[in-house]
């Protein structure tokens, strides 16, 4: 059990990065953005791209950090895929969801949009890198025993890390900055805000930034944890929209405590049910919250 | 020259026409108050003036400059603030922040600003880290104006000021609309409760049907028999 | 290319987008009709299918049942399947329907994600269901004797026409109907619909059902026209994002543009496939499905961004005072 807690967490820190990007688009922009877990995709085959082909074709060697089994090359390879990742999002509100805005079209059409959305970057990635696995590093990666009978990969510390420290980011990133204060302000009350001169459409370019780039990141390191393939993003989609409803949506913290819920309840469950099954639970843990407590955790009530 | 002039506006929302040729005039200085029943245009004035609403006929004049059509963030940086009746605070957010918000388009330091308005209400200068949302309606109200005065504003519009709140608040809430006033800037104020809007103002306009009805000095208003009747309880 | 063989080629393409048409159809009632934002098509459209193969199949038997698996084989005929994979789907709906349908638009499009992911894991890894990833095969051929096997797409093409023609009629009477016209107010404005006190719930309910039945009965000639199916046939792709481009595509709101939307986007994705598959560089084959994939997605796009009543626009909307 404690091992199924460990990788829970492990997972759940993947998830987290993705649900409080989603959450943050949910509450500035307004609508679901079925396209995120398409983003985490992204960022990930980014991420191979420059590791596996960018930077081997620069004649940059790389070397391995550690017991981690990839080296100094993949944790640069982190920021240029963040930001890519982050400006392909943007451009696709700019193309897209900023038109449909200024037609004061339902939120609900603005989701179809970016289910349109999530089908094209998807076939983009099929169309450059092919249905196939891919890995960043191949090769065993042995396991470390831990206190309390956890088993994690020295790869997996290194996620929690990760994910934890861009958390941290943006816990201060939306609590000391004026920026963030402007984010938040927006998502509380999004009228109030353009009354007291908050350029929103500017706020909204730099959600999409953040959210974009949180989902690489996750995505890098859903890649690091197991493999790269086209359909990784979306098989999360379920897990990521339960985290934020879980948590409340536009609620950034709630997303944090949804994503380790949902990571943790997935992997304890296959200690009775298949694998297979855990989006199946994570959609049960979101209709339960939707009857019993719609607006989530945190959420105002 | 006066510093609003709402110059025979016609305005509505979709296609149902709500002002009828309202024309207005606020010195500077002035409190001015806009009473009438429900459902006479009061909000929809208020909004038409702001930028909210696109006024479809009429001008709107702000120290000389017409706004008829400017947006929200064009007018604000002008010096004209508004603080609406509903949703006007930020609950997610602390006090602090909510002042903080207000002053996002400064780009001089505001920090001055924020003592004179925690000066003005000190009933939140102990509450500064508490999020809005778990205030009183008095504080939040409080806030609200706070948020909107970080711009050190020429004019304020206040939609229902006393909306919701208890008696006693409203009396608070009115003596420092006063105090604002005495700090230089001009209000415009929409209200249902016209007994204590009026008591406060220097002047005042009746809005019955979208339309002007009566137009006076605050205490002639205060005393007139119609109104009385109307709006008063007499 | 002999004449005959066009004509095959087209029965087969006929087929196909029948059968789809089916399916966009019932998402009309859904979305169309009601406002209903089902984006798990593919769970209706696999249970459909899976019924009528479990009811028109017979129960594995001597050596073959050490190898398949299946709940139950009753061995029906061909309209029994039909009739049962739209009872079950509808019934699924209802299932699916208390507590999901007084969620928020886009709570019930996750909801139905998930479940159609739900369906199609669980018939993927219970193999004592319908024989797991492996599917089943072999499945009914209606009316199979009646011609040469060579001729048999034509004898099915007319089954599945007139299943078509009974549906859009239905359907086209429905709308028309004081029930019709409620859906329609619901779609509107709910609020001012229960207002006007009418019981939104049951409504909604009834075309979720009525919808999802309609995609069971498409299901059910899916799996008899290609005789054999698996859970990997079921895909967000196909079974549902496809059906979306020709709802939107041809104009939700509309039976006629639905039934046009579906005819140009499996036409734009077969004339997509033949085109590519001839111009595509061998080492890169397996990429063009996904090359036709984002065509798919960029006309939905782009219809949703300059002409989102699609082409046959919607139906003038019925009066909403009752």
């Amino acid at each position: 059990m404690a091992e199924l807690l460990g990788y829970g967490i492990v997972l759940g820190s993947i998830i987290t990065l993705g649900a409080i990007g989603l959450t943050l688009v949910y509450g500035i922009a307004r609508f679901g953005n079925f396209a995120h877990g398409d983003l985490m995709t992204l960022g990930a085959y980014l991420a191979l791209l420059l590791t596996t082909n960018v930077f081997p074709a620069l004649g940059i060697s790389d070397s391995r950090l550690g017991p981690l089994s990839f080296g100094w090359v993949m944790l640069v390879s982190f920021v240029p895929a963040m930001a890519a990742t982050g400006l392909v999002a943007v451009v696709v509100d700019r193309l897209v969801y900023r038109r449909m805005r200024r037609l004061r079209v339902p939120p609900v059409m603005l989701a179809m949009a970016s289910l349109a959305t999530a089908f094209i970057l998807r076939s983009l990635i099929y169309i450059a890198w092919g249905p196939d696995f891919h890995f960043y590093t191949p090769g065993l990666r042995p396991m470390l025993m831990l206190p309390l009978g956890i088993k994690l990969r020295p790869d997996q510390i290194f996620i929690i890390l990760i994910a934890w420290a861009l958390v941290v980011l943006l816990y201060f990133f939306l609590q000391r900055t004026k920026m963030g204060k402007a984010l938040r302000a927006m998502a509380d009350n999004a009228d109030l805000a353009r009354i007291s001169g908050i350029p929103t459409e500017q706020m909204t370019t730099w959600t999409w930034i953040i959210g974009g780039g949180m989902a690489a990141a996750g995505g890098i390191l859903l890649g690091i944890d197991s493999q790269v393939r086209p359909e990784m993003g979306w098989i999360l989609l379920l897990p990521l929209f339960a985290a934020v409803v879980l948590g409340g949506i536009g609620n950034a913290y709630g997303a944090l405590v949804g994503g380790l819920v949902i990571g943790i309840v997935q992997q304890v469950s296959t200690q009775w049910l298949l694998p297979a099954y855990k989006p199946a639970v994570a959609f049960t843990v979101l209709i339960l919250i939707l009857l019993l407590r719609p607006q989530g955790i945190f959420g105002g009530g | 020259m006066s510093l609003l002039h709402v110059e025979s506006v016609v305005c509505g929302y979709g296609e149902m026409e709500i002002l009828h040729n309202v024309s207005i005039r606020v010195e500077k200085g002035e409190i001015v108050s806009l009473i009438g029943p429900n459902g006479a245009g009061k909000s929809t004035l208020m909004k038409s003036v702001f930028g909210l609403l696109s006024a479809w006929q009429g001008r709107i004049l702000f120290a000389g400059d017409e706004i008829t059509r400017m947006k929200p963030e064009q007018i604000v940086r002008r010096g004209l603030c508004y603080v609406p009746q509903v949703d006007n605070v930020f609950s997610s957010l602390t006090v602090q922040e909510n002042l903080e918000m207000g002053a996002f388009i400064r780009d001089d330091d505001y920090r001055p600003r924020i003592q004179e308005v925690y000066d003005l209400f000190p009933d939140l200068k102990g509450r500064r880290g508490t999020r809005v949302g778990k205030l009183s309606g008095g504080m939040r109200q409080m806030v609200a104006l706070g948020r909107a005065l970080m711009l050190d504003p020429h004019m304020l519009l206040l939609d229902e000021p006393s909306a919701g709140l208890a008696p006693l608040v409203v009396e608070l809430i009115f003596e420092r609309i006063r105090a604002i006033n005495q700090q230089g800037v001009t209000l415009l104020i929409v209200e249902q409760n016209a007994r204590k809007a009026l008591e406060s103002s220097d002047r005042g306009y009746v809005l019955v049907d979208g339309q002007n009805r009566l137009e006076g000095l605050g205490r002639e208003l205060l005393a007139d028999q119609q109104i009385g009747e109307l709006f008063l309880g007499r | 290319m002999g004449i005959i063989r066009v004509f095959h080629f087209l029965a087969g393409f006929t087929i196909t987008t029948a059968i789809y048409a089916i399916f966009a159809l019932g998402l009309n009632v859904h979305w169309g009709y009601t406002g209903l934002f089902n984006i798990g098509i593919a769970g209706f459209f696999a249970i459909g299918a899976y019924t009528s193969a479990l009811v028109t199949s017979p129960l594995p038997t001597g050596v073959r049942a050490n190898y398949v698996q299946q709940i139950v084989g009753l061995n029906l005929p061909f309209p029994a399947g039909v009739i049962a994979a739209g009872l079950i789907s509808g019934l699924l709906a209802l299932l699916i329907g208390i507590p999901t349908l007084r969620l928020r638009e886009d709570y019930l499009a996750i909801a139905t994600i998930g479940i159609a992911e739900t369906i199609q894991r669980v018939f993927n890894n219970e193999r004592w269901l319908a024989n797991g990833p492996q599917g089943m095969v072999g499945l009914a051929q209606p009316l199979g004797g009646l011609v040469p096997p060579n001729y048999y797409n034509f004898v099915y093409l007319a089954i599945v026409a007139m299943v078509l023609a009974m549906v859009y009629v239905a359907l086209e009477r429905g709308i028309r109907s004081p029930w019709g016209r409620v859906l329609r107010a619901i779609r509107e404005d709910e609020v001012v619909t229960e207002a006007a006190g009418k019981d939104v719930f049951r409504f909604k309910m009834q075309s979720l059902v009525l919808g999802a039945a309609i995609m069971g009965i498409g299901g059910a000639l899916y799996a008899h026209s290609v005789r054999a199916i698996q859970p990997s046939v079921f895909t967000p792709l196909f079974g549902t994002f496809m059906i979306w481009v020709m709802l939107i595509l041809g104009g939700s709101g509309n039976n006629k543009g639905v039934v046009l939307g579906a005819f140009i986007v499996w036409g734009i994705w077969s004339g997509t496939g033949y085109f590519i598959d001839r111009v595509i560089p061998v080492a890169w084959a397996a990429r063009a499905p996904f090359v036709r994939l984002l065509v798919i997605g960029l006309l939905l796009l782009g219809i949703l961004l300059t002409r989102p009543q699609g082409i046959l626009g919607e139906e003038k909307q019925v009066s909403r005072m009752m």
